[in-house]
């Protein structure tokens, strides 16, 4: 089983991207994703950055770089960026939107599908699959059990080899998209006059209950779990039901550590309690998704 | 433009037909659509029944299929699409890409709409929907600015749909996971955001507290009106600063864009609701009734009636009503 960086899905300055993908660089991950999938307000890096630094990446590694692209796309101007994004000429995209995966099938370059593509079963599988999709990372809110039903399913109809499966394993979930922009709302503004506000908040804004439980965290347009997500204790039952890439999201530099302690269970496995004020594993266990199992 | 009216049983369909919808949408009785609630939607009988009352009045019938059918269960939505072809429903409204594959092979002439739940926002989207499924209609996502629309149905070679009135879900439909996380259960899995089974109501020194899955959402005053605890319209604290951090309890009503979807071309404005009693239905599909051809009597001379906003106001969550995101200043 290999391990992926996810995108970050935080707004950080662009010396502290660098300063990210460098460490990812030197990590043990086999796959790195990188991209702006939130907001596309957020230009600290633009699309051309963003190719730079992954093709910069791409020298001299074995990893590898694979361009992530946005998930709630909802103007012309976003939709030009995107296929510039997806017609790089060199690096692997991510689709987190149907409209990369129709640019992508126009180009006929084969590609990722993303957590925010709504495939939830076999029939759907194979849709995309006939757009060109080589890898498929399935919704966050999905289960063990039911990832391992299309799989077996799959295998079934002798078409387990046309797909790569990726689950995401460690980090904040994404939750929710929205027109609205609830970190610009914490500071009593209108999206519009924002003023890029998502940049105070490296791990955005946590959203508490009236009486202290820890609920969501405001990310701009994006909701994500209050708790990160933590497969740690799964890592084993992911690799037998045939997951290829177990992906740890770019959180913070944690998720260096993070990568070397899941990489370390398919050699040394070790049971690791969870904090249930911090993390969950709800979802893969098919319970409410902020529990842990 | 279509008046496209919520019924979750036969007499809210009876009520919406006759008081004005030109089409009403409906559920069947599983969690093949996104209104899945105790006591709510339509059996085979009903279906058919639902079927001829439309049908006997020259108006339409559209069927909602617009959850993602399950890994192990897929069987049940295609039935559920040969089911709603054989009474004879005039469109379906289908979110799953598997199961629009399914109807647009099996079925090529029953017309395919792309319901809000595939969360389609943009042209590239709409092609994706059009090349591969030969889609009739696309739902649009209540994300989108009236400028957005507007340079969509430009370009759109898809016909498009828009949310006209009703609860206003506050985030891109389809791509909200939130209900689950709280809950285990969300809209794209069983068809219910925020479930009933899931609610607790408790009367406490501090107030009266509305729970979901034991997380308190909110908590009233005795002066406060309290509402259902859908989680995204809750009262938590965000550093200290306790309000609303994603929504209010409020609902959408476009009454005053009217000219605008007009002169865009969008074919038909659908009215949020099918949890909801015929006696809501009558309301606003009477309202909306008299908006629309007042508008088409005299476009010159359209202004929306003070009257008309009361009465919507009524029917919603928190008797307030926003533009929601076709108003920028509220994104």
């Amino acid at each position: 089983m290999k391990f992926s960086i996810g995108p970050s899905l935080f707004f950080w300055p662009k010396a502290d991207v660098e300063a990210f993908y460098q460490q990812a660089k030197q990590s043990s991950a086999d796959i790195i994703y990188l991209g702006e999938t939130v907001c596309s307000k957020r230009r600290e890096l633009k699309a051309k950055d963003w190719l730079g630094l992954g093709r910069e990446l791409a020298q001299d590694t074995d990893k590898q770089i694979v361009i992530s692209t946005m998930t709630l796309l909802e103007s012309p101007a976003e939709i030009v960026t995107l296929k510039k994004l997806c017609d790089n000429g060199e690096l692997l995209v991510e689709a987190n939107d149907l409209s990369a995966v129709q640019i992508m099938h126009d180009l006929k370059i084969p590609f990722v599908a993303g957590p925010a593509i709504n495939c939830y079963n076999l029939s759907t599988l194979k849709v995309l699959i006939k757009q060109g999709m080589m890898r498929w990372l399935m919704p966050v809110e999905l289960s063990g059990d039911w990832l391992k039903t299309i799989l077996q399913q799959a295998e079934a109809e002798n078409i387990r080899d046309q797909f790569e499966c990726e689950v995401f394993a460690w980090g904040y979930l994404p939750l929710a998209y929205s027109a609205r922009c609830f970190t610009a709302r914490s500071e009593d503004r209108p999206k519009d006059d924002c003023k890029y506000c998502c940049i105070n908040y490296p791990q955005g804004r946590k959203m508490n209950s009236r009486e202290g439980e820890q609920v969501f965290v405001l990310n701009g347009i994006q909701t994500m779990s209050a708790y990160q997500y933590n497969l740690i204790n799964e890592v084993n039952q992911l690799k037998d039901i045939g997951v290829d890439i177990a992906r740890i999201s770019s959180d913070s530099e944690q998720a260096f550590e993070q990568l070397d302690k899941f990489r370390n269970q398919l050699v040394e496995p070790k049971v690791y309690p969870l904090d249930g004020e911090q993390e969950c594993n709800g979802f893969w266990h098919k319970i409410a998704g902020m529990s842990v199992a | 433009m279509e008046l496209l009216c919520p019924a979750g049983n036969l007499p809210a369909l009876k009520t919406a037909i006759d008081n004005g919808a030109d089409a009403v949408y409906i559920g069947l009785k599983d969690d093949t659509n996104a209104r899945h609630f105790a006591g709510l939607n339509f059996n085979d009988g009903k279906l058919a029944k639902a079927a001829d009352y439309v049908h006997q009045r020259g108006k339409k019938l559209h069927v909602a299929i617009n959850t993602f059918a399950h890994a192990s269960g897929e069987e049940r939505w295609k039935k559920a699409v040969d089911n709603a072809v054989e009474i004879g429903t005039d469109a379906l409204i289908i979110a799953d890409l598997g199961v629009l594959d399914y109807a647009a092979n099996k079925y090529p002439d029953v017309e395919r709409h792309v319901s809000v739940q595939a969360s389609t926002t943009n042209l590239e989207a709409i092609k994706f929907f059009k090349n591969n499924f030969d889609v009739d209609r696309v739902v649009l996502p209540r994300v989108l600015s009236v400028q957005q629309v507007r340079q969509l149905a430009k370009t759109s070679p898809v016909p498009l749909e828009v949310f006209a009135f009703g609860s206003l879900c506050i985030m891109a439909e389809g791509r909200c996971y939130l209900s689950s996380y709280m809950t285990g259960e969300s809209p794209n899995t069983v068809g219910a955001c925020s479930p009933a089974k899931y609610v607790r109501w408790e009367e406490t020194e501090q107030g009266l507290e509305s729970r979901l899955n034991n997380v308190l959402i909110d908590r009233y005053q005795e002066d406060e009106n309290a509402g259902y605890p859908t989680l995204c319209k809750g009262r938590f604290d965000v550093d200290g600063d306790v309000y609303h951090a994603l929504e209010e309890p409020t609902s959408l009503n476009t009454l005053e864009l009217i000219p605008e979807l007009m002169a865009m071309g969008i074919v038909s404005v659908k009215i949020e609701g099918r949890q909801r009693s015929p006696a809501y239905v009558e309301q606003v599909a009477k309202t909306w009734r008299m908006a629309l051809d007042r508008y088409k009597q005299s476009p010159e001379n359209f202004s929306v009636e003070g009257a008309w906003m009361q009465t919507l106001a009524n029917l919603s969550e928190g008797s307030q009503t926003t533009l929601g995101a076709y108003h920028r200043k509220w994104q």
